[in-house]
């Protein structure tokens, strides 16, 4: 890849844009900014006149982009990548992870290629971490709140820990569903009749 | 069986029939299981469209145009057989702006000629005092917003790209630009217009529908290979279309349209501010003064839904007139093939066409008569084009 093409990412996500720079940077790009701001963002793509433009798909910023490439005379005109529809699996790959990009007219379609492919398990990288991130916190959830749900049965019904563990697993077992959701309706229920 | 379609959409009030007609099962009644996947952008649903993820897209009409020419991105020759609305937008302006315009008025503000022509006024007098160009707002290059703006500054003698600034932005921070003033004005469509009008920080200077008494909005649009190979569920789609559109202009139907359109996952705004729009009586100012008109935004009524190549031909002129497009016949006759009124009576069967007003199909505020066969004499009459 050559180190000298200057490349914008413009993401409202700064974790992502993070993951995303780390992993030009390793790939030996060196002149990338980030673009966090959707105010004077024109101006400042202006300003630093890139070769490659990296956005996130749902950024609504990129209806703004489209007009800088339909009456830009100063910036040299970038077209989206979706112009060049030879490589539909890459499209399609991209589009699913969530990413779009802009390229300067001219750009070899190879060199795209390994930063768009980059950026696609950049971001796929990232959509895993936030699954795993959501799942780790909702499990701490379900966890606080089936202990919850346990103290209650056990001082209730004069039960071991062990034994209102049973009671839960049970209920959940026979109502098909998860313990967690019995532990909140212990919860909710007990808390209706304080 | 019913067939799986997915339909990209803009939270928009002239998304109405789309929204309609799946929520309300006229889709289904076709035998058509749609999934309606809100988009933030039109790149977005153009890109989506484009390669296939889409079946059918709620497109801006120059849009549509502009894909099939293949201008400004790839080609991809794209048809439409249902009109999704016609007018619908509105020219709000910040109000430090609207009283520049008031002063500077040789008439009544309400006409769009004599606004534009005090708009030259301000512009002029702002150049004299070595002030900053003022900053339009609107939705995107290939856009109803773009040409209107245009259109109507052109009118008053008002050069849109040197005199002041066009930018593009997406219609949910036009308000906040307009707010933060960096923005003297706009064009979009509803429900922003009021949004900007309830917050207080804009006036509605004019309805597009005072431009032109008839410009195509929005298409249902689909690619011409997907309607090739799919040519009764294209159909069927039409049709469930035309059910909603009907349903939609049935003014006692208007309370439950409105909460519809508005339910989770569509357009999220209070009932209320669709229900202007589609009743065509807006707020427009901020003491509460209302204008009505019967032609806001045309859902269906007045043959609205039915495709007219005259627009195509329309939107391809703006397009020339402001350098987007060379001029030539080819051109124009893939953009009026864009607009398949074919399609429309094919699927909603044959009804009897009633005259159309305006005569020429658009009704132009300035008078012109447009004759959608000689672009090139309709351009030769205007004075800024580029």
């Amino acid at each position: 890849m050559d180190p000298l093409l200057k490349i914008v990412i413009v993401d409202e996500n700064p974790v992502r844009a993070g993951i995303l720079t780390e992993g030009l940077r390793e790939a030996g790009m060196s002149q990338i900014t980030y673009l966090a701001a959707t105010t004077n963002l024109l101006a400042r793509i202006y300003e630093i006149d890139p070769d490659v433009i990296l956005i996130d798909l749902e950024n609504p910023s990129r209806d703004m982009l489209e007009q800088m490439f339909q009456v830009s005379r100063i910036v040299k005109r970038p077209i989206a990548m979706f112009v060049d529809q030879s490589d539909t699996a890459s499209i399609q790959a991209s589009v699913d992870a969530g990413v779009s990009a802009y390229i300067v007219d001219g750009l070899k379609k190879e060199r795209m290629k390994h930063i768009l492919d980059l950026c696609i398990s950049r971001f796929n990288a990232f959509a895993n971490l936030e699954t795993e991130l959501h799942r780790a916190r909702s499990a701490l959830e379900d966890r606080k709140v089936i202990d919850r749900a346990k103290g209650i049965l056990m001082k209730a019904k004069g039960l071991s820990e062990e034994q209102a563990y049973v009671l839960l697993r049970t209920a959940a077992m026979n109502e098909k569903k998860k313990i967690a959701e019995i532990a909140q309706s212990v919860v909710t229920a007990s808390e209706m009749l304080k | 069986m019913s067939e799986r379609l997915r339909i990209g959409f803009i939270p928009l009030a002239d998304a109405a029939a789309l929204i309609v007609a799946v929520d309300k099962g006229f889709c289904a009644a076709e035998g058509l299981e749609v999934e309606l996947v809100r988009e933030i952008s039109w790149a977005n649903v153009r890109d989506k469209f484009n390669i296939g993820l889409f079946d059918a897209a709620h497109l801006l009409a120059p849009m549509a145009v502009a894909s099939s020419l293949g201008i400004g991105h790839i080609k991809v020759p794209v048809i439409s057989g249902f009109g999704l609305g016609v007018n619908g937008n509105a020219i709000t302006v910040s109000p430090d702006l609207h009283a520049a315009i008031a002063a500077n008025v040789d008439g009544d503000i309400a006409d769009p000629l004599v606004s534009a022509r005090a708009l030259a006024r301000v512009v002029a007098e702002r150049r004299s005092l070595g002030l900053e160009p003022l900053i339009f707002g609107m939705t995107f290059p290939f856009s109803s917003h773009n040409y209107d703006l245009r259109f109507w500054m052109g009118a008053g003698g008002v050069d849109p790209d040197e005199d002041l600034r066009l930018v593009v932005l997406p219609p949910p921070y036009m308000v906040e630009s307009l707010a933060n003033k960096h923005l003297d004005g706009f064009c979009v469509g509803a429900p922003w217009n009021s949004v900007a009008i309830d917050l207080g920080i804009g006036h509605i200077l004019h309805f597009t529908c005072e431009l032109f008494q008839r410009a195509a909005e929005k298409m249902l649009a689909v690619r011409a290979s997907w309607a090739d190979g799919h040519p009764d569920t294209l159909l069927r789609l039409i049709r469930a279309h035309a059910r909603a559109a009907q349903f939609i202009e049935h003014i006692p139907n208007r309370d439950e349209v409105c909460s519809i359109l508005t339910a989770p996952g569509r357009i999220e705004v209070t009932p209320e501010l669709i229900r202007r729009t589609l009743d065509g009586r807006l707020k427009v100012s901020p003491d509460g003064a209302y204008r009505e008109t019967s032609r806001y935004l045309l859902v269906g009524r007045e043959a609205a839904a039915r495709p007219d190549p005259v627009q195509g031909a329309w939107n391809y002129a703006q397009m020339v007139r402001w350098g987007q497009a060379p001029l030539s016949a080819e051109l124009l006759a893939a953009a009026k093939a864009v607009f398949r009124p074919d399609l429309y009576d094919a699927a909603v069967g044959a009804t009897p066409i009633l005259p159309v007003a305006p005569a020429d199909g658009v009704g132009e505020c300035t008078g012109t008569s447009f004759d959608p066969d000689d672009i090139a004499g309709y351009l030769s009459a205007l004075e800024i084009r580029r």
